[in-house]
């Protein structure tokens, strides 16, 4: 079939659903766990009971992950209107109400739908779509990522078709136009990457493509492959052709089965339409791609590891040079690039670089994706031009913080990433002032913290996750990180010393220098970043032994106010799961701190009428209470 | 636990569709832990005969990633989420509270076999921090108080069956 062909007859299919009503239902992850996969049976259920034959059409995520589960209803010459918290419950409702009859009950809705997969779908109630400008995200939530028809239809291979009539240094001219840097954190030029592999001698050639997401608290290369993953499979095939490749990997984490199921789908689907195979399109390029799963170990993030771990060996990095592009997978020239730098591929090859040029700051061009997760009323995922500041992505998109509670920190980047102060709220995101300031682009995880979080505990616990993580291989690496983390767990128990911070400044020196790739040069990025912006913190649990956030285990007790707390109620004595609390009718209650876990179920089951369970640091604060007070009366 | 037999028939029947090249060891190792739950000795032995390499390369590979398991799984596996997101939201007290109720340790099963314990770096429901996942079923924004009702129905559920 030819490009044409194979066009109108998506189109075709796509009109025919257009012409009738059909349901869309977020089953990405992030909607699964809030009960989607229930929503889906009971929207079948209810139509088979009333005799309906509506589509139910399983779609990605369109990254308002705090109101999943998400339903969109469309009908012919009407709204699409979307339903936020979606139950069981209420399904019935939506069924009778605007999929059976005219009422859109707006009280359940969102908003509605705008837009197509071509320009980009939006929800033109929500403000936070004013300051997005999606690229990759345009088609998510919005198409069947099942459904390779869905993506033709809403512009997809239409930049390969294009790219298999263009020149090899064409393709790569417009990719230096555009000023792409890679997406997967350290915002390396991708035109230099594929220059370097398309002029290497050397053959075969491969193509890798980065999905081994494992920043805690970042998804979005997971919500991308669940929602699109035709995009990167494209941008995948087309750097197969600019360098000279037939064969590509694409390496996933084990932990994202449903991305490597819909991957698995998605490649199936593009081979039989041959986007994928032998002679693509009937040219005389070939391209296969095969899916690696790994097997869990954050280093197989770094490039060198990675490889390693689809050769079936220990992924442990090696010195560069000689980088991918001269000798990677198998001693052979490999490009290496994340999932979201391969899904703009496509895009800068139909529109052209200087489209892609004009969107961004100077030295960072395009747009960023960005997780949004912690203390932020819409966790979730974002997509805003390079260049938007870091308030805007909080406030704006993210709505605040929860609770009207203070603003601490955000968290950018991940383990390798820091914690940048509220005074930096004003900087744009790019690549270079956020390593000005101390913190890296990474791959776009962003966790908001508050005034409850304590950044001591926040460095511990990063580095901690590297310490776990280290491969062991680079001594600075596997130890140094060690001493870092003791020195950390000391000061967050108490038992902190005067020069400990000079300490951990020259350890993490140190590890930086002392380590062959990302993970430990940049393990010391979260301490660094906290002793920079919040070195009163670690004053406080150095001289005063107080935790000013209440977190630290050992700096912290709960206490039950005696003027506040009601004789009769006994809710916490008992829930207290290690029968800590004692006190009889008429009597105060008082924590027995000998026996308390510090669980804080107390201060959760406390009516909120009383509201009498406090959480005090320094331990030394606690009042101590005499027995002749217990007995007094309210 | 799976006897030798059972082990040697599982993995003669996964070896009959890969091939001997080196790149099948992590694929043969995931394959034999989706059927078994875990990899025995044997049948990590089994592999380094069938890929002609020494036995503690496979061991040494299979002890590196996170993934692979040496025990056999609890009927209802736990696991709780350490993320970013989990811990910020107090995601210590909900690991502590876990131990605590099951009475075993992270990368534990408990003796009789019905609950088994892991700790992971992140499942990515951050929105819905802090999780827990128990058999597949995700438990979220959990408390210590929610996490002993999660777990006292898998608890009667379990002894249910061992009166049946």
């Amino acid at each position: 079939m030819t490009f044409e062909e194979i066009n109108n007859r998506a189109k075709s299919e796509w009109q025919a659903l257009q012409k009738g009503s059909y349901i869309l239902v977020g089953t990405a992850t992030c909607g699964r766990a809030a009960g989607a996969l229930d929503v889906v049976d009971a929207f079948g259920k209810e139509m088979k009971r009333r005799g309906l034959e509506v589509p139910i059409i399983q779609v990605g995520c369109i990254g308002l992950c705090h109101a999943e589960p998400l339903v969109t209803i469309s009908k012919p010459d009407s709204l699409r209107v979307v339903y936020h918290n979606v139950t069981q419950e209420i399904v019935p409702r939506l069924v009778e109400g605007y999929v059976a009859g005219d009422d859109p009950c707006l009280e359940l809705a969102l908003g509605t739908l705008e837009g197509d997969g071509e320009e980009t779908v939006y929800i033109p109630e929500l403000s936070r779509f004013e300051r997005e400008l999606r690229l990759i995200l345009r088609r998510c939530g919005y198409i069947d990522p099942e459904n390779i028809n869905h993506y033709i239809v809403n512009g997809g291979y239409s930049g390969l078709e294009k790219a298999l009539n263009m020149s090899p240094e064409k393709i790569i001219g417009e990719l230096k136009k555009s000023g792409l840097r890679g997406r997967g954190g350290a915002g390396f030029p991708t035109h230099q990457k594929w220059e370097l592999c398309r002029k290497a001698r050397n053959i075969p050639k491969y193509v890798i493509c980065n999905a081994d997401e494992g920043d805690p608290g970042a998804f979005m290369d997971r919500v991308v492959l669940e929602s699109d993953p035709q995009q990167v499979i494209e941008g995948m095939i087309i750097a197969g052709y600019a360098i000279g490749a037939e064969q590509g990997y694409i390496y996933v984490r084990a932990e994202y089965p449903l991305a490597i199921e819909r991957i698995q789908i998605a490649l199936e689907q593009a081979k039989e339409l041959g986007f994928l195979g032998d002679n693509i399109l009937g040219s005389d390029f070939g391209f296969h791609i095969e899916i690696a799963a790994g097997a869990g170990a954050f280093v197989s993030g770094e490039e060198t590891a990675l490889m390693a771990a689809i050769e079936g060996k220990m992924s442990t990095p090696r010195p560069r040079p000689p980088y991918p592009a001269e000798s990677g997978l198998w001693g052979r020239p490999t490009l290496l690039n994340n999932v979201k730098t391969f899904a703009n591929v496509p895009l800068i090859t139909e529109r052209g670089g200087d489209w892609f040029a004009s969107i961004g700051t100077e030295g960072s061009k395009g747009t960023a994706v960005f997780t949004l997760a912690g203390k932020v009323a819409n966790s979730g995922l974002t997509e805003v031009p390079m260049g938007t500041t870091l308030r805007q992505l909080v406030y704006d998109i993210g709505g605040g913080i929860t609770e009207d509670k203070l603003f601490k920190a955000v968290q950018i980047g991940g383990p390798s990433g820091g914690c940048l102060a509220e005074s930096l709220l004003d900087i744009p995101i790019d690549y270079d002032s956020l390593r000005e300031a101390g913190s890296m682009m990474g791959s776009g995880g962003m966790i908001v913290m508050d005034e409850d979080n304590c950044m001591v505990d926040a460095a511990r616990f990063f580095l901690d996750f590297s310490t776990k993580e280290s491969c062991g291989k680079c001594t600075m690496c596997r130890l140094g990180t060690v001493q870092m983390l003791h020195i950390l767990e000391d000061i967050t128990a108490g038992r902190g010393k005067i020069g400990d911070i000079d300490l951990l400044l020259e350890l993490a020196e140190d590890v930086k220098v002392g380590s062959l790739c990302g993970l430990g040069k940049t393990a010391p990025n979260p301490v660094l970043t906290t002793l920079r912006y919040f070195k009163d913190e670690y004053g406080a649990h150095i001289l005063e032994k107080c935790c000013p956030a209440r977190v630290c285990p050992e700096l912290t007790v709960y206490y039950i106010l005696p003027d506040k707390c009601d004789r009769a109620c006994e809710h916490c004595i008992l829930t207290c799961p290690t029968e800590a609390i004692k006190g009889d009718k008429g009597e105060v209650k008082i924590i027995d701190q000998e026996k308390c876990s510090k669980c804080g179920t107390c201060l959760e089951v406390c009516p909120l009428e009383y509201d009498a369970v406090v959480k005090l640091s320094p331990v030394s604060s606690l009042p101590s209470l005499k027995l002749s007070e217990r007995k007094s009366k309210k | 636990m799976v006897t030798e037999e059972q082990v040697d028939q599982v993995i003669a029947e996964i070896f009959r569709s890969y091939g001997k090249d080196r790149k099948n060891l992590v694929p043969l190792l995931q394959a034999i832990q989706v059927k078994l739950g875990y990899l025995p000795k044997e049948a990590m032995k089994g592999i380094a005969s069938f890929l002609e390499i020494p036995e503690v390369e496979v061991w040494g590979v299979a002890t590196f990633y996170n993934q692979f398991r040496f025990v056999p799984l609890g009927k209802y596996h736990t696991t709780v989420c350490m993320g970013t997101a989990c811990h910020l939201a107090r995601g210590r007290l909900i690991l502590e509270a876990v131990e605590r109720e099951l009475d075993i340790k992270v990368g534990q099963t408990a003796e009789d076999g019905i609950f088994s314990l892991e700790r992971v770096a992140c499942i990515g429901c951050c929105m819905l921090a802090p999780v827990i996942v128990i058999k597949d079923r995700i438990y979220p924004k959990m408390t210590p108080f929610k996490v002993e009702e999660a777990l006292v129905s898998y608890k009667q559920e379990a002894k249910r069956e061992l009166k049946e």
